[in-house]
């Protein structure tokens, strides 16, 4: 013979429950399920998207007929409770009664009505069931105030608001959603709400409302009127403990239950927002579909208890990005982390108790609300991250950095291979369907099957989609970071980072400040990305180009002013050899770049100089920088017998023109008036050899620990196409290649074929690459030596102090 | 009780960068870190004597600019496969100023 239940309120918590007990136990009981609506279970949660319309109520049923049948409960909708006769066992709606073995209260919570004149007229309504919200739905044109600036006041004035209603809300605090929220915060959620077009009135205590038929306005004791075609009233609810109170149960604010959701009658049980559990009330779902389980473990005679767990709080308004959780009041011992972006509408703060998080309250970017409330839950100690908290879990370094963590922060149509044009969502999209090898993934959507730069970011993405499934992930530049040197520029690139210290920030650094691996290469990147609002970090840089001069194994320097294609004058030549007289130069050399070094010159003894190199016309060689160095030059047809062009001109208007400049590498241009090639063009970086035709460019030559022959590029009749395609690889090679990588190590990686049809073929993206170029020019066409040796700076070579002479003293 | 003595401004020495002391023990190296903190360190590299003052700060620690050593500002150590070791000396900020140890002073290191 199976046990009568009877359950007392079809809402979401009692749903829950017959879930979990007739799965378990199909056959123990029969159920008979009173409610006071006329209908079953829906989700109440989701009366917010159908007042804005963006769901209906059909969507939003959990349970219907077919459910309620194929369970065998006996359904006794729109029959409203109205006693329990404890003694007999029965309960008794208008209708009739029904017996119980156990009987079960779920009769929620009611809306807290405010005792003000009006409160009674037609036209106001609260917002807890359909009826309300349907009332609200058929406000379009028409002038509606919310009473209660919570969470369901502003779900409810949102979404009258998106039905076209003029909404305004009056709440009696300083701010929404104080119970949620603190000041900033609800400061935030008011604009946004307000430029949604709704009314915001804090401190607003309601005195009346007007109206003779129904109502008309809202009178406040400030004396403000706010007219009002609905008054919808959200300022509270409370427990529904009428029923219980007559069968005198025992009630606090709720009913009393135990840990097994028992009530003081053995035989009754009660789950939802009509409980009190331990001095608590629940208003959240999550504990009350605890309560659900628990109950229906209980009334299988199986051990439960109930443990509530902290719940946070989400709004459910589109746009209103809202995170809420624990306790963030002021109190002794409390501290506070915040983040503030007012620019973009975010803000964070965590509630700290020692090392412990205790509250959380974000705004406008919610996405590590989980990770945060995880640890509010586990009480994990944050000391060790407290320095990178607030940034969420993606930037916590140390032990785990996650360098997937940016690649999952791209949007989907962040471009990942350049080469192709392939998206971040195409490559997700083709490992979800099986692409799950490079090869495959280069096979279906040819990422990274060009130039094959992209591919640690390709594996990334992957690794995104699949999980571990992905091998072989890229080498990271240097031991503070998982990220290849490629990647970093299309990282650079994509999320906008602007200087070192947000790179590393932003994309996991693993140690305080880098090294001097990945310093001189971010500096480099972020120069070239941001030629007119990146900074050149000096601090970041090599001591050759900190100093402008090439250090020697004593700490002496050598100089070497820039002599333009290698052409010289006496005077300056003068001016070479009284400085190396004034300063006690112990060496004086050639150049195999055509010009004249000055060795052993002391650090103090640079800026004076420089001062009287500058004062000769002469500027800094570079003969110290990954960049423009020399461009070396024959005398051409001007003198020689054979010379074909003015191969000097040519060269001297290149080394005008690319000055400097910085590259990845070190950038050696030379240029021969004929092919004997006595400027020695074919082992430079880019070399120009002049036949009686025209240019012939050719790239890709190096005479160092690698000795290369270059390859041509192109062949034109015209200087000055010669000089834009030069200009053009330069920029292509400054923008693409690796730190630390000259053109023939970059030209092996990206093909010749590639690099002929960016700056040779595409008359468009030359043009581009040159216009590009001159930008960043504008910046860095200019004199070191001539800045750095002013009044100002020129104390700053010399020791900060010089204790010998205090100690004679 | 260490004994301190000031040898400028804070702000004469830049931001991960350093500044050289000439000293009767011979030239010291006044590192400042990116969050404004002090170290002392004899100017010269464990390996070739290269002048650690023009190395590049990260962190706590410098690299010699000749051979890429990397030294712990705190110890002086050299670190990773490379061993060795440079002088450290007490230094700090004080009100915007840099004292070093007084016994920089001396002659001698006894």
């Amino acid at each position: 013979m199976k046990k009568k239940l009877v359950v007392i309120g079809a809402g979401m918590a009692s749903g829950r429950m017959l879930e979990h007990l007739l799965g378990a136990a199909p056959d123990i009981f029969d159920v008979t399920l009173f409610n006071a609506e006329s209908r079953g279970n829906y989700d109440r949660l989701m009366l917010s998207p159908v007042l804005s319309g963006e769901k209906t109520y059909e969507q939003i049923v959990t349970h219907d007929d077919a459910w309620y049948a194929a369970h065998n409960v006996d359904c006794r909708f729109g029959e409203a409770v109205v006693r329990i006769d404890r003694k007999n066992r029965v309960v008794y709606s208008n209708s009739g009664g029904a017996p119980y073995d156990a009987l079960v209260i779920a009769t929620g919570s009611a809306p807290f009505i405010i005792p003000v004149p009006g409160r009674d007229l037609h036209g106001v309504v609260t917002y807890r069931d359909l009826e309300d919200t349907r009332a609200m739905m058929d406000t379009r044109g028409k002038d509606a105030v919310v009473i209660g600036g919570g969470l369901l006041g502003l779900e409810a004035a949102a979404g009258m608001a998106a039905r076209g209603a003029r909404v305004t809300v009056v709440h009696l605090m300083g701010h929404l959603m104080e119970r949620q929220l603190d000041p900033a915060a609800g400061y935030l959620l008011q604009k946004d709400l307000e430029r949604r077009g709704i009314t915001v009135h804090c401190k607003g205590a309601t005195k009346a409302i007007l109206g003779t038929d129904r109502a008309e306005a809202v009178l406040l004791e400030d004396g403000a009127v706010h007219p009002a075609d609905l008054v919808c009233m959200a300022v509270g609810i409370r427990p529904e403990t009428r029923l219980a109170v007559d069968a005198h149960l025992e009630v606090e604010r709720g009913i009393v239950v135990d840990d097994a959701m028992r009530t003081s009658d053995p035989h009754i049980f009660a789950l939802g927002e009509c409980v009190e559990h331990r001095g608590q009330v629940f208003g959240l779902v999550a504990p009350l579909y605890d309560q659900a389980r628990v109950l229906a473990r209980t009334l299988l005679d199986q051990d439960a208890a109930f443990v509530p767990v902290q719940t946070a709080t989400k709004l459910k308004v589109t746009g209103c990005d809202l995170f809420s959780a624990g306790d963030f009041a002021d109190a002794p011992g409390r501290e506070d982390i915040v983040f503030r972006d007012p620019g973009r509408g975010i803000y964070k703060r965590l509630v700290l108790e020692g090392d412990r998080i205790v509250g959380v309250v974000m705004y406008g970017d919610t996405a590590d609300g989980a990770w945060f409330h995880g640890l509010m839950k586990d009480g994990t100690d944050i000391g060790p991250m407290r320095d990178r908290l607030i940034f969420g879990p993606a930037f916590q370094g140390g032990g785990a950095p996650d360098p997937v963590a940016a690649v999952a922060a791209l949007p989907p149509e962040a471009e990942i291979c350049g080469c192709n044009g392939v998206s971040k969502g195409t490559i997700m999209n083709a490992a979800m369907g099986g692409a799950c090898t490079l090869d495959q993934m280069r096979a279906c959507t040819k990422a990274s099957a060009s130039c094959g730069t992209c591919t640690g970011l390709v594996q990334q993405v992957m690794a995104l989609a699949l999980g571990d499934a992905v091998q072989d992930a890229p080498m990271g530049m240097c031991r503070c970071t998982d990220h290849s040197h490629e990647d970093l520029r299309r990282l650079i690139r994509a999320m906008g980072l602007k200087s070192i210290p947000a790179v590393m920030q932003e994309l996991g650094w693993k140690t305080v400040g880098g090294c001097h691996s990945c310093r001189p290469a971010l500096n480099y990147y972020l120069l070239a990305e941001y030629p007119l609002e990146y900074r050149d970090d000096r601090q970041s840089r090599f001591v050759n180009e900190r100093n402008h001069a090439n250090i020697q194994k004593d700490g002496t320097y050598s100089v070497v002013p820039r002599m333009w294609g290698g052409v010289t004058t006496p005077a300056e030549l003068r001016a070479i050899a009284d400085a190396a007289e004034k300063y006690g130069v112990p060496m004086v050399k050639v150049t195999g770049g055509q010009r004249i070094d000055l060795l052993g010159v002391r650090k103090e003894d640079l800026p004076h100089m420089w001062a009287d190199l500058n004062a000769a016309g002469m500027v800094s060689g570079a003969a110290y920088s990954k960049g423009l160095r020399t461009v070396k030059t024959c005398v051409g047809q001007e003198f020689c017998r054979v010379g074909t062009q003015d191969s000097t001109g040519l060269g001297i208007k290149l080394e005008k023109l690319m000055w400097g400049s910085w590259t990845p590498h070190k950038l050696k241009l030379g240029v021969s008036g004929c092919p004997r090639n006595c400027a020695e063009a074919t082992c430079k970086d880019i070399g120009v050899v002049c036949v009686d035709s025209g240019y012939n460019i050719v790239i890709g030559g190096a005479a160092g620990m690698e000795v290369r022959e270059t390859v041509p590029l192109a062949s034109t009749p015209s200087e000055d196409e010669a000089i834009q395609i030069i200009l053009a690889v330069t920029q292509l090679y400054r923008e693409n290649a690796r730190y630390l990588d000259r053109i023939w190590k970059w030209m092996d990686k990206v093909g010749l074929g590639w690099i002929k049809a960016q700056v040779v073929d595409d008359m468009e993206n030359r043009r581009a690459l040159v216009e590009r170029f001159e930008i960043s020019q504008s910046v860095y066409r200019r004199d070191p030596w001539a800045d750095l040796s002013t009044p100002s700076e020129t104390p700053k070579w010399a020791p900060l102090a010089d204790l010998t002479l205090e100690a004679a003293e | 009780m260490t004994i301190f003595v000031d040898i400028g401004s804070l702000d004469d020495v830049p931001a991960q960068g350093a500044r050289v002391v000439r000293t009767a023990q011979g030239c010291v190296a006044v590192f400042r870190t990116a969050d404004d903190r002090v170290f002392a360190l004899e100017d010269r590299c464990s390996h070739k004597g290269g002048p650690l003052s023009e190395g590049i700060v990260h962190g706590t620690f410098v690299t010699c600019p000749l051979h890429n050593w990397v030294f712990d500002m705190n110890t002086g150590q050299a670190q990773g496969a490379d061993e060795g070791r440079v002088r450290t000396f007490a230094a700090k900020v004080q009100e915007g100023r840099i004292l070093i140890e007084a016994t920089l002073l001396r002659r001698s290191a006894a």
